[in-house]
């Protein structure tokens, strides 16, 4: 019997060192960095929480009033688009994944994300000069025939600057990021359940709904939840599209809209001063808890995902 | 389709190739859409000739292909059966999913060149807003703003993010990395004015309130850039062989080494296209620079002090705050959105070429 071998120390080096430790300290400069912010958000905004009307101008009555309808703005906003980029993005994501030629497939996947590097302030300008205007007529006309609809009552805008109006921009600026994980999702498949569907004697559409659909369930909920997060957070093209007031309205096509939380920020935050800054990055606040919320959500349903994803 | 080839000379129909029948030609969608497209063009000439207005050609053409998917969903599922016919029906929903998402584009692409080109001359980028009221003027100062910008947030993020990088993949272990990847991921979800906010705070409790220099700006940028590097050197270093790394430890090279001559030097082409394509993302970013560094009308070389405008906030409040005449306002906006645009893509594409002509070549 022969004792184990003292174990082979590695030479102490000190470049090793110093690599090491920045690295560690560059990670957890990361750490550092999310708590200042929820730090710093927090310390300016909790004047603002217990202050009313005579601390702050911008204030009706007290804080939660004026944060109420800027929330359900926010939410409703980001549901809308949610809801007309969702199958829009899927369709784009299968026309590249599955009908596409192959050839013009990575092609078409670069040209979508050229939206994607459209700056906002650019999408902001684009949609009050030439998207609102164009869609006039056709609120008109929604008004004019489906409006016993709730949704579509009230007097149509006469310049088109609505919620509507604004969270189809929001779709449009949302798409090219849910296009993105729904194709990476589909191209995932496993070419052999494909093909078996198509033996099988599925059509195109069977073998989708049959094989690649429910094999990127999970990716198209991340994806749309990711798509949530950015267009909660989205900020100048609603801000110059809308033509808002501090309202909660589920009427699409009246020139009485809610705001944004984002776009209220960008909208007061040049003129405001003393308490009123305080009011606003407190708004700010609840926008990043809610995104930081539903980006989380997001990176869960991705990370279960992973874990079973070699089995399927 | 073999029962049918058997079964239709019973039924007494000539058929010229029986292995397509009971199927649509090929040229039917195409004809088909032409019809409908055709239909549609003459419905709306009726309309337009009725009511007096001009003839509207983009309507016709969308109504057109709206019309063509029922069309091919009818006819397939009268010749080739409800199967085929849905098919057809989400083959032509699925192709218009995308043209749909083209239409934003092109208009974008259109009015952005032309409404942009008014303004696109010398005098242009040779001047500040600097006591230019009404016509005149130019974008002088929000360029210089946006390069001192854009490169304070890159001098910042650059380090941190490819370091932070280099630990998750090299040293990471344990709780401390898998809590930095997620709140990298969170961080990524940042709302940019978010951003923005976070930077005047900062610099309003140290420096009091109504601060608003170039470096707070650049700080609010680089919150937005860290992650974006952080993920992408990240997915690159992770794309370097192993066998790489074991085949320098084996030599005696110390691990710190063999990260700065082979893991990096492998992978500084990916690494390089993700950084170009950080600035890209943050060199359009309005918000945060409204909120943290201001507007103002002058050239201002110093990040330290004062406010310093930039190129996408340039647009917004030659937007926001037209003056007289409106129209020499919104003709500098269109130009300055032209010029980001044209920056924007320019990075886009010097980092895709990168990415293609100096990736290392692996032999497989």
């Amino acid at each position: 019997m022969t004792s184990a071998p003292a174990p082979i120390k590695a030479k102490l080096r000190i470049g090793d060192l110093v690599f090491s430790r920045s690295a560690v300290f560059a990670g957890s400069m990361i750490l550092v960095t999310l708590a200042a912010v929820a730090v710093f958000l927090i310390v300016q905004s909790i004047p603002a929480v217990v202050a009313t009307t005579e601390d702050a101008s911008i204030l009706k009555t007290n804080f939660w009033d004026y944060v109420g309808p800027l929330v359900f703005g926010t939410v409703w906003a980001a549901a809308l688009a949610l809801l007309v980029a969702l199958p829009i993005s899927i369709g784009i994501a299968l026309f590249i994944s599955h009908y596409a030629p192959r050839r013009l497939a990575s092609v078409l996947g670069y040209v979508v994300d050229l939206l994607a590097a459209v700056p906002s302030v650019v999408f902001g300008l684009w949609g009050i000069g030439v998207f609102a205007p164009a869609l006039v007529d056709a609120y008109a006309w929604l008004n004019e025939y489906l409006g016993w609809i709730p949704l579509f009552s009230g007097t149509p805008s006469a310049t088109g600057r609505t919620i509507l109006t604004a969270a189809l921009v929001l779709a449009v600026m949302v798409l090219p990021i849910m296009t993105a994980i729904c194709r990476e999702v589909f191209l995932q498949t496993p070419v052999l359940h494909e093909e078996a569907a198509l033996a099988l004697g599925a059509t195109r559409w069977e073998m989708i709904r049959t094989a690649v659909l429910p094999f990127g369930r999970s990716g198209i909920i991340s994806a749309s939840v990711l798509g949530l997060g950015r267009a909660l957070g989205e900020t100048m093209a609603v801000a110059m599209v809308l033509s808002a007031s501090p309202v909660i309205t589920f009427q699409l096509l009246t020139s009485v809209n809610p705001n944004t939380i984002a776009a209220n920020i960008a909208l007061s935050f040049p003129e405001a001063y003393g308490l009123n800054v305080n009011v606003l990055i407190a708004t700010g606040l609840i926008l990043f808890v809610v995104t930081f919320a539903v980006n989380a959500f997001a990176r869960w349903i991705v990370s279960r995902r992973k874990e079973f994803s070699g089995a399927n | 389709m073999t029962i049918q080839t058997t079964q239709a000379p019973e039924t007494g129909v000539a058929i010229a190739n029986s292995l397509t029948a009971g199927r649509l030609p090929k040229s039917a969608p195409w004809t088909i859409l032409v019809a409908a497209i055709a239909v549609s063009a003459a419905v709306f000439a009726v309309v337009s000739f009725g009511s007096g207005s001009g003839y509207n050609w983009g309507g016709a053409l969308f109504v057109g292909a709206l019309l063509y998917i029922p069309a091919i969903w009818l006819f397939s599922t009268l010749v080739e059966g409800r199967r085929r016919a849905m098919d057809r029906l989400v083959t032509a929903l699925v192709t218009g999913a995308f043209l749909l998402a083209m239409i934003p584009l092109v208009s974008l692409g259109i009015t952005v060149v032309t409404l942009g080109a008014a303004r696109f001359d010398a005098d242009f980028f040779s001047m500040s807003m600097r006591n230019v009221t009404g016509e005149g003027g130019g974008i002088v100062h929000a360029i210089v703003g946006t390069l001192l910008m854009t490169g304070a947030a890159a001098v910042i993020s650059i380090p941190i993010g490819l370091m932070t990088s280099i630990y998750l993949v090299e040293y990471g272990r344990g709780r401390l990395a898998r809590g930095v990847t997620f709140l990298v991921d969170v961080m990524t979800g940042i709302p940019s004015i978010v951003a923005g906010l976070f930077a005047y705070s900062l610099f309003a409790i140290f420096l009091g309130p109504g601060t608003r220099t170039g470096i707070a700006g650049a700080v609010a940028l680089s919150l937005l850039m860290i992650p974006v590097v952080v993920r992408s050197s990240e997915e690159m270093l992770r794309l370097v062989p192993n066998e790489l790394r074991e085949a320098a430890f084996a030599l005696g090279v110390p691990k710190w080494l063999t990260i700065v001559k082979v893991v990096l030097p492998t992978s500084i082409a990916g690494i390089t296209t993700g950084v170009m394509l950080s600035i890209a993302r943050v060199i359009g970013e309005t918000a945060p620079l409204l909120i943290a560094a201001g507007f103002t009308a002058s050239v201002n070389y110093n990040l330290f002090d004062g406010r310093m405008q930039s190129l996408p906030v340039f647009v917004y409040t030659q937007y926001a705050n037209q003056g007289n005449p409106p129209q020499a306002y919104l003709d500098r906006a269109w130009a300055a959105a032209l010029t980001l645009i044209l920056i924007v893509m320019a990075l886009n594409l010097i980092a895709r070429l990168v990415a293609r002509f100096f990736a290392p070549k692996f032999g497989r």
